[in-house]
Formats: C-alpha cells, structure tokens, sequence
C-alpha cells in the first residue's frame, strides 16, 4: 500500500478533459441472436450497443482522436495556446506539452512507442517525453496518477494523460458483449484546472481473474463471481478508505464514484462496503458503449467531468491486481467564465450521441479477423512500408503537413519544391502548414467495390480545405444503407481523422494517415468556440463545430 | 514557331490481333500476329523497318521490361527498338515515337506496336499493385474505376444534372458502344444490350456498374509508318496521313489546387486545342468524322465529348441521347466497339483505335463500314487517373483533307 499525500500549496489538477468513442455501436441483441444455438445464456447480455472501432481504428487512432477532442476545446486554462497561434508563430508554441502519457493493454505495437505516434500525429513537437503505460487493466489510473506525481514534482509543463482500449474478444464470449471501444483524454498541470487532486492510493495485489500471454489473441478469463466476492469486493474498498482517509473525508462525501467494471452487483456491493452514498455509482456506460478496458476509468471521469457542477467529490478506481484510487474535487472553472461552461470539442457525451446502429454482426467479425473472410487474390499485394520512406515523410503522412507558398499564399497538400498553383509556381516558397484541423468539403467520391479493402465498399473522393488545397483521400465513418447516402454528396462538410492507412498482415505493420469523415453529425453536439481550431475554420463556409 | 507534323507522315500497314480472353497465347503470340497483318498490309519486307517502338503498361504481368521481346518476339534484324511506356496512352506514345523518328528523317519506315497481357492475373480488373513507396503512404485506396467515378458525382454538382438523367446517358454510351462491339468480329465483347440492363448491373464502383466499365483484354496492334512520298512509292496512292500529335500530362494541379473541381478533363482540353490547331481544324464537331476516345468508363467518354469541344460544356448528355455519336449518327463514337467492347489491352489500345478509322478511311471496315468515306478521324486516350493523368490526341486523315 502506496501513501502519497499532497501538500496543499502543490496542487495539481486536471485543466482539460476529452474523449473519443467510434461512430458505429454495435447492436448487443443481434450478436445474442447469432450465439442462441451455442450459448442461449447469452442472452442476459442482449440489451444495449457497444462502441465498436472500425478496421482502420486502433488504441494510437483513438488516442488521437480523444486528444484532438480535449485540446480542441473551449478552455478558459491559458495552458494551451490556440492552434492558431501555434500555426503563426511556429513550433514553439506547440511545444506547451511536455510529456504525452498513452495507457492501453491493446497496444497495436509492442516494441515501437505508441505514445510517440500519438505525439506526432497531434504534432505537439520533438522536445517532449513519451510514455507508454499497459499491462494491466489499472493502466489508465496509474497513467493519470504518474502524471500527477510529475506534475506535482514542480516542472510548470502541462501532461496529456490518454486512455485509450480496442480490446479483441472470442466470439460468444461475455466479453464480446461487456467490451467497448474508446478513449479518453486529459491535460494534467500543476494549479486547480477544472478538477483538482485531492490525493491517490494505489494497492498492488497479483490477483489475476484474466491474463493474455505472448501472442495470445484472446483475454484467459476465470469465473466471475471470485472476481467480484474476492477480487472487487474485497481489493477496491480497501484501497477506498485507504484514500479516503489521506483525503481527510468521509465516504458520505462523495458525488461520483466512477468504477469501471461490467461485473452485474460489483458497483453496488463496494458502495455498501465502503459507505459511499447510492447515488454516487455512476453509470458505467455498459449500455451505450462498453467497458473499455484500462481507458474506461478515464472515459467515465471525463463523462463526469462533462455537467457535474464545481465542488463535487469524484473518485476514480482503476481494478487490475491491485486498485487505484484517485479523488478528485472539481473547482469554480468548471462554471466558466460569463456563465459559458469550458469543454471539450464533442466529449464522450457528445461523442455518445454522434452514433449510427450497426446491426451487421459478420462485418463485426470480418473485420477484426473473427471469421475468415475470402479476401480475393486482389488482397495478396504486398503493402510493405519502406522505413526509410515513412521517417522521411513522417510530417507528411502522421501530421497531415503540407505547404503554403510564402510568395502566392496558395496551401497544398502535399509539400512540394514548386509551388503547385498555376500561376505562380515560384521555387522553394513553401512552408509547412498542417491540414490536420482544417475543415474540407467534399467535391466527388466513390464506393468503390473493386479496389481491395478490409471493409467494402471503399469511400474516397476528392476533398477541398477550407482556405486552399485539395486531395484525393480516403474517407471513414460512412454509415451504412447504401452506396449513395444523403452524406455523400458533392459540398458535404468533412472533417480530417487520424487512422489506419493499411495493414500488412505479413510483417505485422500498420500505416497510419488521415482520412476525411463526415463533418455534419458532429454541429449538433459542438461546443461554442473555435478554440483551438485551424484559422480558417471562422471564415465561414464549413464549419465542423460551433 | 513549330509547324507540327501535319502531312508529314503516312500510314502505310496496320494491324490488330483479336482482342479477348487469349487463354491459349503469350503476348509475344499476338504481338506476331498484329505484326503479320501490318507488314502484309504494307506489302514490305520486314528488313525495311529501320526502327521500332513498343508500348506496354503492366510489363511486369507479360513480358517484362525493355525494346527486348519485341526485337525478340519478331525476329527483328538488331534494329533500334524503344519501349514506351505512358499509362494508357502508352500506344499512342508507341506511335508518336515512331512518327517523329520518320518526321525527323532519321528513319524511313519506322514500326509502332502495343501489346498487353492482362489475363494471366487470376482476377478480373487491372492488376491491384502498389503505386510508388511514398504514394502508398497517402493515396486513396483508389481503383481505376472508383478514380473516374469521381467525374460523375463532381460532374453532377457542376451542371446541376439529377443522378438519374446521367446515369441513363451513361447507359446510352455502353448501349451503344456494344451495338458497334457487335459488329465487329476481332471485339472482346460482342453481345448487345439493353439500358435496362445496364442500369441493373452490379456496382462496381458508384455510380459506375458493370456495363459502365470496359473490359480488361488481351491484344496487340501495330501500325506501320513512312513519309508520303515513300508511301506513294509504296504503291499507296492516297495514304492516309498523321495531321497532329499532342500529348498533354499533369502537372499536379488537379490534385492538389482547387481550381479543378473534378468534372472534367484539364489534359484533354489543352491536348485537343493544340491538335486542332496543328491539323487546322477551327470546328472540330464540323470537321470530324469519326472519334475513337478512351471510354474506359462511360462516364469518361460522355465528359470527353466536351474536353474535345465537341459538345458544349454541360451538353453532351444532350448529344449522346440524341444519338449524335450512334454509329449511324453525325459523329460515330467508337464504331469499332471502342475499349467498352472491343477491348482494353493498355499497351495496345491507341494504335487498336487508329487501326479502326484506318479501316474506315480504306473502306475495310466491313459491317460497320460508314457510308461516306471519313476524311478526318481522332483518338484520344487517358492514362492514370481524372486527378492525374497523361492525355493524347492522335488526328489523321485523308491525304487531301
């Protein structure tokens, strides 16, 4: 048992939060459908959606996604500059982050940093430090509490702390149905921020109710009920008063309490365990999402941390062997300033509404490798990455940068040594300029059924950036119900995601780039403010937020 | 100020192997057998030939690289040999060279043949390949079908035409593009069809469907070139001759600079100006006799009626319902079938184009035979993609026209 108190004149908070949770939820009564003849037990999952990811998502896309959602903003914290700031005045201001945390247990690399892809397609610069934080499902609160200690260590610096869980299940597992896709994000610094940390307990215990060894595809997991009587039951309320009495308070005391388990009866036993009022068992989005393995701590507090008032008590428990528990108290910046409250761009909230139903179960598992699907010999293609080629073009392909002409001002994606407008086409004029948060429009696009793609059909076309340059790219989240839906039109407002280019099954490399969503789902949930977003987005025309 | 090749070029062989799913032949099999017609055609020796180009696309599929399996595949006497290679203009590229090597004076009669081996990649379409170690980085995972398709969505937005009046245009193009097929006895495809047929087919790539996409053959054709006075030498009283040559290739600005919005063909525009202007031709809809064009997909050839400036802008769905390029309206658009039916062997199918208004302008086109003898006929082919492509313009004629 771990005791860490903070003095009080140090105090570390959390300035901004964000999430991400994919577009597409999976319909849990169609999977129980499907596994009636093998496990009619199943049916006791049935109920809800769950968040699942699509083929070209992973934990480093949605931690990108969840990133851009908090940094992207409308925070009254000075920590960050806006984007468009950044934009003017170079690389310097991009470097306000000094460290970028990424926890997740479905790491898609093992010896590569994922945190360091993170960091760079967010471009938040080279001087800054790089953490990958997994193997247990505690990983996002013991992320978040590494950060606070930092934090608090002195350096003024602000922290991105991501959560971030693509986990694969078996078919017909109970996991198929309690999982869910997502991630979450926060800005840690020293000072108040939105939510300030009261203190943390950790309790290490190598109770493993599953485990996934080398190159185990799937979770090993034991029966559910010693993992709620012994190891919930018993693990969690210890590491509870252990918190709660560095915190000086009383369990009564807390408004929130965010537990991240699937596990039917484990929430309410530990809230008569431990003392804590009924009311404060937050919903753990089982229906809606899912639990998202080490990132869901975190989605559920930055859920919380969407509409709960200052002055309210949140604690947050990470269960892996052992328990995290962190305690939180919001403070009067959470009200904002001129009674406009700060957020995040979407938040998981925001991202819970902007959804489409996904009734094709065989897609589910095609996609994620469940069932082998016949590929066609179009699939054999070699799509090996030359290293050398990725490293050189890195800025390119993991920042979406371009140029601008300093003569002519024309932006093109990508950097080229001529200036692509015709009219100008003057040498060695341009500077970098990211495309990455620069809202588009969509000129032509396909479904193309030929081309091989893990998901047919494949949508691309032709999108213009809101202040120049335009690219034939791939496009993601078009939700199903025909080739020629109502989104895919010509003038259709688009909006840049960080994704999976390709995979190459052969030597287990991925690619990422970004892809063109559809932008219009998302005005209905955006907050107010352009913060943070490219320059060009307030000069009218498309407009992905606001 | 050039004067470009007009008259100064003369046709004087050409031929074309059968197009189709060559199960049983090597592409050095129909190379011979394009090679056989066009020399028997010209009436000459093969020892003649001082020079030879050879255009093929997807080398890696048949014959790999280099002038070597042609020199090789006709037993060719250690002559200069140039292997071409300019996307689906990779023929006409193939002509080009030989052209101006006769043009130039360097040669006398110079050989130019395409070949391309397509069926031997298990699976219908083009070859999924990689497109360059960077490209593949961030180009969208883009089909030859799914990259043309684009026209139709931005061509749409741009002249306000509902979906369903140019897909029924569309159709109209393959209808009749099979018709003509139909007649022709070397065509890959030779069935007729219906609009409704076409309109029900299975996507391919929205909103193209099956019958919106030509067919991936294998087939070689050559021609056979020389100056006019030696053509006339040649016995070739009225030879039938090159009036312009144009190749225009992107530079990237329909890619990456929005002043392209997608609906039509920036190459082909400059491609067919310059020809006109070389062949001398002030109104082409007017002049031209017949068109061969590169109707990979209908959608192509319905917007290429306007990048030749043939129709107006946002009028060629016009045109092609009333039937202006039928095979028995003003102006025949592929008479032969085009690459719809008669077949898209890349490396072959600008010569395979030129083979057929030879044909019409010798009065040896059999049942698609036109009534009146065409004096002035043009092909144009597409390479790569709408975004980024390489255009040629080929315009030949009648000696005197």
């Amino acid at each position: 048992m771990t005791r860490n108190a903070l003095a009080t004149d140090a105090a570390v908070g959390i300035h901004a939060f964000g999430g991400y949770i994919p577009k597409r939820r999976l319909q849990k009564k169609i999977v129980a459908k499907a596994h009636a003849w093998f496990n009619p037990a199943l049916a006791a999952h049935a109920k809800g959606e769950r968040a699942i990811a699509d083929w070209d998502e992973d934990a480093i896309t949605m931690a990108v996604e969840a990133a851009r959602d908090c940094l992207g903003g409308d925070w009254s914290s000075s920590l960050l500059p806006p984007r468009t700031a950044a934009e003017s005045e170079g690389e310097d201001a991009q470097n306000t982050i000094a460290h970028a945390i990424l926890a997740s247990t479905t790491f898609p690399f093992q010896d590569r940093q994922n945190a360091g892809v993170v960091a760079e397609a967010l471009r938040l610069g080279r001087r800054i430090s790089t953490l990958d934080i997994g193997g247990s499902q505690r990983a996002g609160t013991s992320a978040l509490i590494t950060a606070f200690e930092i934090a608090a260590g002195g350096r003024n610096a602000p922290l991105l702390v991501s959560g971030s869980e693509k986990r694969r299940t078996r078919a017909a597992s109970p996991l198929e149905f309690t999982s869910g896709d997502a991630a979450a994000a926060l800005l840690v610094a020293p000072g108040e921020g939105v939510a300030r940390l009261l203190a943390h307990a950790t309790c290490a215990v190598d109770f493993v109710d599953h485990y996934r060894g080398p190159d185990a595809p799937f979770d090993y997991v034991w029966e559910e009920r010693w993992i709620r009587d012994e190891g919930l039951m018993k693990i969690v309320p210890e590491t509870i008063a252990d918190v709660l009495s560095k915190a000086g308070l009383e369990a009564r005391a807390i408004d929130h309490f965010c537990l991240p388990s699937a596990l039917r009866g484990a929430g309410a036993g530990i809230v008569k365990a431990t003392g804590l009022p009924a009311e404060s068992l937050c919903d753990n989005l089982q229906g809606v999402c899912g639990e998202a393995g080490a990132a869901h701590p975190l989605v559920m507090l930055s859920h919380i941390l969407e509409s709960t008032p200052p002055e309210r008590t949140i604690l947050v428990v990470g269960f892996g062997q052992g328990c995290d528990a962190i305690l939180l108290r919001t403070t009067s910046a959470l009200a904002g300033e001129d009674g406009k409250r700060p957020g995040p761009r979407l938040g998981i909230g925001g991202h819970l509404k902007r959804r489409f139903e996904d009734t094709n179960y065989q897609r589910y598992l095609g996609t994620n490798d469940l069932l082998q699907m016949e590929q066609g010999l179009r699939s054999e293609v070699d799509r090996q990455t030359g290293l050398t080629t990725l490293y050189r073009n890195r800025e390119m392909i993991h920042g979406l940068v371009g140029g601008r002409c300093t003569r002519c001002g024309t932006r093109q994606f990508p950097k080229s040594g001529i200036c692509v407008n015709p009219n100008c086409h003057a040498d060695d004029t341009q500077v970098d300029h990211s495309f990455s948060e620069t809202p588009a429009s969509m000129r032509s696009y396909t479904a193309d059924r030929l081309t091989w793609s893990m998901a047919p059909p494949a949508y691309y076309g032709m999108v213009q950036f809101e202040g120049g340059g335009q690219a034939m790219i791939d496009f993601a989240d078009i939700e199903p119900g025909g080739d020629s839906a109502p989104e895919l039109e010509p003038g259709a407002p688009m909006r840049m995601v960080f994704r999976i280019k390709d995979l190459d099954p052969r030597r287990g490399f991925r690619r990422y780039f970004w892809k063109a969503a559809p932008a219009g789902t998302d005005t209905i949930e955006g907050s107010a403010s352009d913060n943070g977003e490219a320059p060009s987005q307030t000069q009218g025309g498309v407009k992905s937020d606001g | 100020m050039a004067k470009g090749i007009r008259d100064k070029i003369a046709i004087v062989g050409m031929g074309c192997s059968k197009f189709g799913e060559r199960w049983n032949d090597n592409a050095e099999d129909l190379m011979r057998e394009a090679f056989t017609e066009a020399l028997g055609d010209a009436g000459i020796e093969k020892d003649r030939i001082d020079a030879a180009w050879f255009a093929t696309a997807i080398e890696e599929q048949h014959t790999g690289k280099s002038g070597i399996p042609l020199a090789v595949a006709l037993r060719l006497p250690l002559i200069p040999v140039t292997r071409v290679e300019n996307f689906c203009a990779s023929g006409s590229e193939a002509f080009r060279g030989a052209a101006y090597a006769v043009a130039s004076g360097a040669c006398d009669i110079a050989l130019a043949l395409g070949v391309e081996k397509l069926k031997d990649t298990g699976y219908g379409g083009l070859p999924q390949r990689s497109r360059g170690s960077v490209n593949d980085l961030y180009w969208a995972n883009f089909s030859a079908p799914g990259a043309f398709a684009q026209l139709a969505s931005a061509y749409r937005a741009r002249h306000k035409i509902p979906r369903e009046d140019l897909k029924r245009a569309m159709a109209h193009v393959s209808v009749k593009s099979h018709a003509n097929g139909a007649k022709n006895p070397k065509a890959h495809l030779r069935n007729r069809i219906d609009e409704d047929r076409v309109l029900n087919a299975p996507m391919v790539a929205e909103p193209l469907g099956l019958f919106d996409c030509c067919g991936v053959s294998d087939g070689a054709a050559c021609a056979i070139v020389t100056t006019p006075e030696i053509a006339r030498s040649m016995g070739k009283s009225r030879p039938i001759t090159v009036k312009a040559l144009q190749l225009a290739v992107s530079n990237g600005a329909e890619a990456q600079h929005n002043s392209w919005d997608g609906s039509h063909l920036m190459t082909t525009r400059k491609a067919s100006e310059r020809a006109y202007e070389e062949a001398g031709i002030r109104d082409p809809r007017q002049a031209l006799d017949l068109l061969e064009v590169h109707d990979c997909f209908s959608i192509t050839e319905l917007v290429t009626m306007e990048d030749l400036h043939i129709s107006p802008e946002g009028g060629a769905v016009k045109d092609v319902m009333d039937g202006f390029f039928d095979a028995d309206g003003a102006l025949p658009c592929q008479i032969d079938g085009g690459l719809k039916c008669f077949g898209h062997p890349i490396g072959a199918s600008g010569l395979r184009m030129l083979y057929e208004i030879y044909l019409q302008m010798t009065e040896r086109a059999g049942e698609r035979q036109r009534q009146k003898e065409p004096a002035l006929g043009l092909t144009h082919n597409l390479g790569g993609f709408p975004h980024q492509n390489v255009c040629s313009i080929v315009i030949v004629g009648q000696s005197g026209a």
